[in-house]
């Protein structure tokens, strides 16, 4: 049996960014259907390595981080939970003195934008942060810190059911197509008619999108990250490395999250598996860099899928072909930080047509030589 | 000789013996990749120094079985790659990712026997978590490998045929058996009497231990509900229901179990494919009679792909090798597959049996306290798990492990993995076949961060040319 729902807005996949714009939708009056195909935050939004962060990003995404920063203090009167939000600080480690360069450049060019960063010398990194391996400097951003993205994402989602959306899990939109003024969407029982479209599928917004004559160039990466045994605290900040290679983070209760390395997706695309050469050599990376590494046990490893872009800057606003479809995917790893903003500027676009916030860099336009046809 | 790389058996029970001793006669050299220092098994565990004791005072009535065993799997030495205590933490694509004598090998297989064994199955009970507390498994291996006991005056609490074997074991090692609680009630055990033409000494076996226990003055108890272990600082009695009336028993020490489980991870990371198992009442790897996983050259033996008991894991280890043989185009003996395949039919008859006579409580996991520890190494309580399945709208094992960190820690959801379904099928109004199970991630048990100073590519192609 076939069931019928019309709402205002449908949006396309339950993760941070839908469910968050789901939330804002529901706080406007919008009616909502937030449809994900299998659970929300299961993807991308719960299996990133949980930074908040808006040190290191590119200067066009830092006014929509900046607005995504006040919002991550305020989670608990938003979604009831804090989600393990710690404004821990951010520290960019640099591992010669080229690096060093390239941290001073990166501060010096966003210095308008607020971000307050702090250039420490090697000497500070052993003494502030407990910093034991080799790295020549750093730079700090004391308003960053980290989350539990398991919480964040599934939070949004629960918030947004509790404040009256329909929440369609395991509920994959097969079909969706323009009709009239407003859209049709076909998901398995479900049979949806909506004014507005949010894309928000993730590494799977590609699809919709092409059916909508936009392909991207969309591909498919997977982190992979280690987890400790519980240890006692002796990182406080949130750890990366110009040029890559390792980033880490240690939690309330102990546990050390590390990255560094990608995972290799299973038969099935839409799983993946770290790589045992790949964790080794993040653990090796890491009990250089931390000296309390070096006799712990790794007890988890996790993956997942995430969508990123040639460019690293996410696709966010609306269509270039339909009137009533918005874009929001593609954040290529990065995406946990800005999402509760991205959610906010998605329910604006819906209800004025405009953001406050500028996004036109994001815009699908810049996409539009991509011959993904070709590859369908 | 074909460029074939090596079979890999992993576990060195029962099954594994039996797997590596039917490689080795048509030719193959197996690698055999145990985490106990000396081959056996839990069930035929070997004692890590002598004690003195012979075969017959440790295994009692198993003891032949036993020391076959042992001899047989001594007589392979030089014919099988035996990695004794290895952790075998990672698998894909055939290659093996070891952890032995604190380095780490990879490993090139051509072939996977799964004989993983199984650990015991326990529902959470207030104070389960107390110095004292031991699964029935712990207790009998601390009196088989060890020589130590749990106690002074025992209590031994929970359902299974184990429940009464290893209380007689202790009665007979001169322990206070302080009393049996057993799960199921008295009328449960007129199933047994179905058991008796399948297998007459085992049944006749457990109801001489049982009126053995009696004799002694041990208090049998039956249909029990409402376990509660108390104590300060350790185990001082346990209090539960019984009759319609509240008992409580002194006691320092308590073993508790509740038959076994399978260890399933290795055959998740192999790719396997699961169905829910009502007898076990777990989701189990699918396996055809001949050991075959869902996977092409990925095979199941034993207590890991489904508790069936040691004389079906010695059966089935041999069987899932000529299974191997088969595959790999090598001549095999038809008629001792069919045999074997006749024992395995026969001892399933007998595990129906054995399952309706010693069933497994699940209507206990209703009665879990909110302020009971479900999840001991991330220190979840039942409370906590509950209101996780509330506020989220939870109805999956995974997502319930995402948000509450149920399963998340050292054991991967091994100890508390069932209870959290019972738990959530229960608060959902749902089957437990349908709230799903938790997805095995490597590592699957922890591995040192030293791990990764030793020479990683040594190993690499480890006697592939075999």
């Amino acid at each position: 049996m076939t069931r019928r729902i019309d709402t205002d807005v449908a949006v396309i996949g339950g993760g941070l960014v839908g469910s968050s714009a789901a939330l804002r939708l529901r706080g406007m009056g919008f009616s909502v259907a937030l449809l994900d195909k299998g659970f929300c935050g299961a993807q991308a939004s719960g299996v990133n390595y949980g930074g908040v962060r808006r040190q290191a990003r590119p200067p066009e995404q830092l006014p929509l981080s900046q607005r995504s920063h006040a919002i991550w203090p305020r989670l608990k009167a938003l979604i009831g939970i804090d989600g393990e939000f710690l404004r821990s600080g951010h520290l960019k480690l640099a591992r010669t003195e080229a690096d060093m360069a390239s941290l001073e450049a990166y501060a010096a060019r966003v210095a308008s934008f607020g971000l307050d960063l702090e250039l420490v010398g090697h000497n500070q990194l052993r003494e502030r942060f407990g910093i034991s391996g080799h790295a020549v400097g750093g730079s700090f951003c004391p308003g960053d810190g980290h989350a539990n993205p398991r919480l964040v994402a599934s939070g949004f989602a629960a918030a947004a059911r509790r404040a009256g959306a329909e929440v369609l899990e395991n509920t994959a939109v097969t079909g969706a197509v323009k009709s009239g003024d407003g859209f049709a969407l076909e998901a398995g029982e479900v049979s949806l008619t909506a004014r507005v479209v949010i894309n928000s599928a993730g590494a799977w917004a590609d699809q919709f999108a092409r059916d909508f004559g936009e392909p991207v160039p969309l591909q498919r990466t997977y982190p992979s990250i280690v987890v400790t045994e519980p240890l006692d605290p002796f990182l406080g900040v949130n750890i990366g490395m110009e040029g890559g290679g390792i980033y880490a983070r240690q939690v309330t209760r102990g546990n050390f999250i590390i990255g560094g390395e990608r995972a290799r997706p299973l038969e099935n695309p839409d799983y993946s598996r770290p790589r045992s050469d790949g964790v080794l050599a993040v653990m090796q990376r890491a009990s250089e860099l931390f000296g309390g590494l070096r006799h712990a046990h790794a007890i988890r490893f996790w993956s997942g899928t995430e969508a990123t872009m040639p460019d690293n800057n996410p696709v966010i606003g609306p269509s270039s072909t339909t009137p009533g479809l918005v874009h929001a995917f593609g954040f290529s790893g990065a995406g946990f930080q800005i999402a509760p903003g991205v959610g906010e500027v998605l329910a604006e676009l819906v209800r004025d047509g405009r953001t406050s916030t500028p996004i036109e860099a994001f815009s699908i336009r810049r996409f539009a030589q991509f011959g993904g046809d070709k590859h369908s | 000789m074909s460029a074939r790389a090596n079979p890999l058996i992993v576990g060195a029970g029962p099954a594994g013996i039996r797997a590596a001793q039917a490689l080795v006669a048509a030719g193959l050299r197996p690698t055999v990749v145990d985490e106990a220092p000396r081959c056996g098994g839990q069930i035929y565990r070997q004692p890590l120094v002598d004690d003195g004791r012979d075969a017959q005072s440790r295994y009692g009535s198993e003891a032949a079985k036993a020391e076959r065993l042992h001899r047989d799997f001594a007589a392979l030495q030089d014919r099988i790659d035996y990695r004794p205590q290895a952790l075998l933490w990672n698998l894909r694509d055939g290659i093996a990712d070891i952890m032995h004598d604190g380095a780490h090998q990879r490993v090139a297989y051509d072939g996977l026997i799964l004989s993983t064994g199984a650990t015991d199955r326990v529902l959470p009970l207030p104070g389960w978590t107390l110095p004292g507390v031991f699964t029935l498994g712990a207790a009998q291996i601390a009196l088989k490998a060890q020589a130590c006991t749990i106690g002074t005056n025992v209590v031994f609490a929970g359902s299974g045929p184990l429940l009464y074997l290893v209380a007689w074991q202790y009665l007979r090692a001169g322990v206070q058996v302080a009393a049996v609680l057993d799960a199921a009630p008295l009328s449960a055990k007129i199933n047994l009497w179905r058991g008796l033409p399948l297998a007459p000494a085992v049944v006749l076996r457990g109801l001489k231990m049982a009126a053995e226990l009696k004799l002694s003055g041990t208090a049998l108890h039956f249909g029990v509900a409402g376990l509660r272990i108390e104590g300060e600082a350790r185990v001082e009695r346990i209090a539960f229901r019984s009759g319609g009336r509240a008992h409580s028993v002194a006691c320092d020490g308590v073993g508790y179990g509740l038959n076994l489980r399978s260890e399933t991870q290795l055959a998740d990371l192999a790719g396997c494919a699961f169905r829910f198992d009502p007898r076990d009442r777990a989701h189990l790897p699918v396996n055809e009679a001949s050991g075959r996983s869902s996977v092409a050259g990925v095979y199941l033996a034993g207590d890991g792909a489904r508790i069936a008991g040691a004389d079906a894991a010695e059966a089935a280890g041999e069987r899932a090798a000529l299974a191997v043989l088969e595959d790999r185009g090598l001549p095999y003996d038809v008629a001792r597959a069919a045999a074997l395949k006749r024992m395995l039919q026969r001892i399933d008859r007998l595990r129906d049996v054995l399952e309706a006579a010693f069933p497994y409580p699940a209507h206990w996991a209703d009665e879990i306290a909110d302020s009971t520890l479900l999840c001991r190494c991330e220190e979840i309580s039942a409370g906590e798990a509950r209101q996780a399945i509330k506020d989220f709208s939870l109805s999956e094992l995974n997502r319930l492990k995402a948000v509450s960190r149920i399963g998340m820690g050292r054991c991967q959801g091994r100890v508390c993995g069932g209870a959290a379904a019972e738990l959530l099928a229960g608060e959902t109004g749902r089957d437990i076949a349908s709230v799903g199970r938790l997805r095995a991630q490597a590592p699957i048990k922890p591995i040192p961060f030293a791990l990764t100073s030793s020479d990683q590519t040594n190993e690499e192609q480890h006697d592939e040319a075999h």
